[in-house]
């Protein structure tokens, strides 16, 4: 559904996006995740038309988004980061123009306005100025405006931002079950966000992607290395060749500080090997100061991914 | 045809819930029917001074002429001061508040948003100079004038207008500052206003290329009620200017982000 080839976007010479490939296909959702200032705005809107990409294709549904520009933009709904809203009219009337401007049929309108107010839960609010909602509320009529024209595909630029506890939830189970009939890339930079609703995880950093797996595989990823810190009194060569060797331990990096080596076992998933290194360690005859579980959580991938360089 | 209806739409809805609707209205009229007065008053204080020396002898005098004349000129002035405001908002506004991302993200194309827009400030510029005309009544309760002259006028009060809100567009799309867009259209305009104040020192075909320039000379003929090509060609090629200046400052968006 959504190809994109080799894209890359250039300000001045300075590289905003470089050379980013990823596919979608139909009906999935992708997380598009990163730090502020990584390039995520701008795929987006190289996506939504707003701006051509430097190099690179860019196809949605087929359409290259630079050659056919209006066949994309017929397809699309797009919630850019600060939802554009007329704050002079009604959220009926504005919703009602966005339909009219994205083509949909007098005839139809009506329904599909209305829809789309029921899915973002407008409906007390529908006669209302949209200069006088509260952030929740505006965040939610540019959501309404992205579904109006009912889409294809969908691009929201960190749509939960700005909500309250409640509003996230029922905006994260909204566009998960906008997923069914919609495919979806959404960016952000909460994670449980993306474990939460995505199919499928881009992390973005400094304009490169530098992981793309499904929630579960990138938990694998970062879960699957189970951490084990252990302080011991003996010399942190010997430690970790003992270690090493025991059954279940994928690396051991060990350092030495005087008498004391901290080392830092990663495990294989599952394989709980705290007591076999403490009888391993006891067995050795050296001192056992201390020995503890780490878990690595999404945070911690997320911020491993993006610090490497 | 159809986007260029909804975005014409959306505007006149917009100028009519914001203040600045009325306030250019309120002050447009009461500008008009203070100058409309004035003028008229002046002229009734002329024939009285020249009946009371000359008796029935005297010269006549078309007032409705000379009082549209007159007014006219200074109408002229007036719109070159409140046509700034109706064209500040419309892309500065836009991409101020994001919503120029929403326009170009939609199968509206540039054109037809910049269509939809200066037709709605143009809309705006004639329900101006209605509401000018309507002022003008008690000249044809009291006095049976000739229209057709004064039709002339408001044809080229209505020209100027649409080229000064092509070039009050161009501007708009060029920053997010309302109050600059509004600097720069007022400097612009009155720059081509005065244009003519150099042509006395020149000589020749600069001279005459000065004055061609000139917004207001070719306003002269329509407000004496002569209709000549040539102007309506100068306005129509002024607009188209401004018009296409706005369609190119919009595309060149795109590549600036």
């Amino acid at each position: 559904m959504i190809e994109v080839e080799h894209v890359s976007k250039a300000y001045g010479g300075r590289k905003v996006v470089d050379d980013i490939s990823f596919r979608v296909k139909k009906g999935e959702i992708l997380g598009f995740l990163g730090p502020n200032g990584a390039g995520k705005t701008t795929t987006m809107r190289i996506l939504t038309c707003y701006m051509p990409a430097t190099e690179g294709t860019a196809r949605i549904a087929g359409h290259d988004v630079f050659e056919e520009s209006l066949e994309v933009r017929r397809r699309i709904g797009y919630l850019p980061e600060n939802p554009p809203l007329y704050p002079e009219m009604t959220v009926d009337s504005y919703l009602n123009f966005v339909a009219r401007i994205k083509g949909v049929r007098s005839n139809a309108r009506k329904a599909r306005v209305g829809d789309a107010i029921e899915k973002c839960n407008l409906g007390d609010v529908r006669r209302r100025i949209i200069g006088r909602l509260s952030k929740g509320y505006k965040q939610r009529v540019g959501l309404a405006q992205a579904i109006v024209g009912n889409p294809e595909v969908l691009i929201l630029d960190e749509p939960t931002i700005g909500l309250d506890p409640r509003q996230i939830h029922e905006v994260r189970s909204l566009i998960k079950g906008l997923g069914e009939a919609h495919t979806v890339i959404l960016s952000t930079h909460i994670l449980p966000e993306v474990s939460m609703t995505c199919s499928r995880v881009v992390i973005i950093n400094n304009g490169k992607v530098v992981a793309q797996d499904t929630p579960e595989g990138l938990a694998h990823q970062m879960k699957g290395a189970e951490r084990i810190s252990l302080t011991v009194e003996a010399p942190a060569a010997a430690v970790r060749e003992k270690i090493l060797a025991i059954d279940g331990v994928l690396d051991v990096h060990a350092e030495e500080k005087g008498e004391v080596s901290t080392c830092s076992v990663e495990c294989r998933l599952g394989s709980d090997l705290r007591r076999i290194l403490a009888r391993q360690i006891v067995d050795e005859g050296w001192g056992l100061l201390e020995l503890r579980a780490v878990s690595m959580s999404l945070e911690d991938v997320f911020i491993n991914l993006i610090t490497q360089e | 045809m159809h986007n260029i209806l909804a975005i014409w739409q959306r505007e006149m809805k917009s100028y009519f819930v914001s203040p600045i609707a009325y306030v250019v209205l309120t002050v447009f009229l009461f500008l008009f029917g203070l100058f409309f007065f004035g003028n008229l008053a002046e002229v009734v204080q002329y024939t009285t001074m020249m009946q009371a020396q000359f008796g029935q002898s005297g010269q006549p005098i078309d007032v409705p002429a000379y009082v549209i004349q007159q007014l006219m000129r200074t109408t002229s002035l007036i719109l070159l001061f409140l046509i700034p405001m109706l064209t500040m908002g419309l892309f500065s506004e836009e991409k101020k508040r994001g919503t120029i991302e929403l326009l170009l993200t939609t199968p509206v194309g540039n054109f037809q948003a910049l269509m939809g827009k200066y037709l709605a400030s143009l809309t705006f510029l004639v329900i101006l100079l209605a509401a000018g005309a309507v002022t003008l009544s008690p000249l044809f309760i009291y006095g049976q004038p000739d229209w057709k002259p004064m039709l002339a006028a408001f044809l080229g009060m209505l020209l100027y207008g649409a080229a000064l809100l092509a070039l009050g567009l161009f501007v708009s799309t060029l920053t997010e500052n309302q109050i600059v867009a509004v600097v720069i259209t007022f400097g612009l305009g009155l720059m081509l206003w005065l244009v003519s104040v150099f042509a006395s020192s020149a000589t020749g075909a600069t001279r005459d290329v000065i004055n061609y320039l000139s917004v207001i000379s070719h306003l002269d003929d329509f407000i004496k009620g002569v209709i000549d090509t040539s102007h309506i060609i100068y306005y129509l090629t002024f607009a188209f200017v401004g018009l296409f200046l706005a369609y190119r400052s919009l595309e060149s968006m795109r590549w600036k982000g």
